[in-house]
């Protein structure tokens, strides 16, 4: 293994990770992983508005992940995962912080990094303007995503997406997603 | 026509479509991985629907979260709507969000803005 894909967070273990996931992102663990991250808003009385906002972002995360990874290379210690993706809810001082991670073949890695720019140089009424475009004009793809996963994460957060690709072997990199959903 | 009831799950959500009352109700979660699979129904009820709609046609959509996915099935069950209403019957949204919840209010805007449909947006004070 080139590197491996958990030195990007240097503080898995302090208190404020909320939730953390590696393995493979099925139907039941989206389910799983909605559910724990919600009661726990509720346990710490967090205000609705942050707490649907948090809820949103933390789907469209999940389904990217559902819908979109790559499989994983094939010297990868785990093999069994059709769907391998890395997940990290940390709270943060105004809000909370979701980090996703996978793999990304490199023929694909500049579509989505094209992609991701054009959202961070977009104001927020140009996001609501590409929002309605894709809403009315683009299908959902054969893979089931509706292309605007992304583009309503930067909607609802109203920060810039923060992403980073770490080469793994010639074929592969590993993208990292780093939202901010604040008040 | 059959009525279409369907109960609510943690991911999808609770719809009844009565034909004999022209009410039409979404409500709750809409959050599956598959959309499609699930408003694919719907959307087809609506199909039949809309060769001999009543003359009036209420729609109240009531929905806590939505999911991109979902977004467009949404924007589908509008479209057939809208031709509902082209075909000169009267059709209304009544679109429902939390007060403190601007963005389903705005998703209800976006769809006001795509659809020629009358929407009117009802905030839900707790």
């Amino acid at each position: 293994m080139s590197f491996n894909i958990e030195n990007y967070f240097s503080d898995l273990t302090t208190a404020n990770t909320i939730l953390y996931y590696k393995g493979n992102v099925d139907s039941d663990v989206i389910n799983h992983v909605l559910d724990t991250v919600e009661d726990k808003m509720v346990e710490v009385k967090e205000q609705s508005k942050l707490r649907k906002k948090v809820y949103n972002v933390l789907v469209e995360s999940l389904q990217n992940l559902y819908h979109h990874v790559d499989k994983v290379p094939g010297d990868f210690d785990d093999q069994t995962c059709e769907r391998f993706g890395l997940l990290v809810v940390k709270k943060v001082s105004d809000g909370y912080r979701i980090i996703t991670g996978n793999f990304v073949h490199v023929e694909n890695i500049e579509k989505l990094e094209e992609k991701i720019k054009r959202i961070n140089r977009s104001s927020h009424e140009e996001i609501k303007e590409l929002y309605k475009f894709i809403l009315n004009h683009q299908r959902i793809s054969a893979k089931g995503g509706g292309g605007l996963g992304l583009v309503d994460i930067a909607r609802k957060t109203g920060n810039k997406l923060e992403y980073t690709f770490k080469a793994y072997n010639s074929h592969y990199s590993f993208f990292y997603l780093d939202i901010l959903v604040n008040e | 026509m059959e009525p279409i009831i369907i109960e609510g799950t943690a991911k999808t959500p609770t719809v009844k479509f009565d034909s004999a009352e022209g009410v039409f109700e979404i409500k709750g979660r809409s959050i599956p991985e598959n959309s499609v699979e699930f408003y694919k129904p719907l959307v087809d009820w609506l199909d039949t629907y809309k060769e001999s709609p009543l003359t009036k046609t209420v729609v109240n959509i009531r929905l806590e979260y939505f999911n991109t996915s979902s977004s467009k099935c949404i924007l589908d069950v509008f479209k057939k709507l809208e031709a509902i209403h082209k075909a000169k019957n009267e059709v209304e949204v009544n679109w429902y969000y939390e007060e403190d919840d601007e963005d389903m209010l705005e998703a209800g805007e976006d769809y006001e803005s795509i659809i020629r449909v009358p929407f009117k947006m009802i905030e839900i004070v707790e």
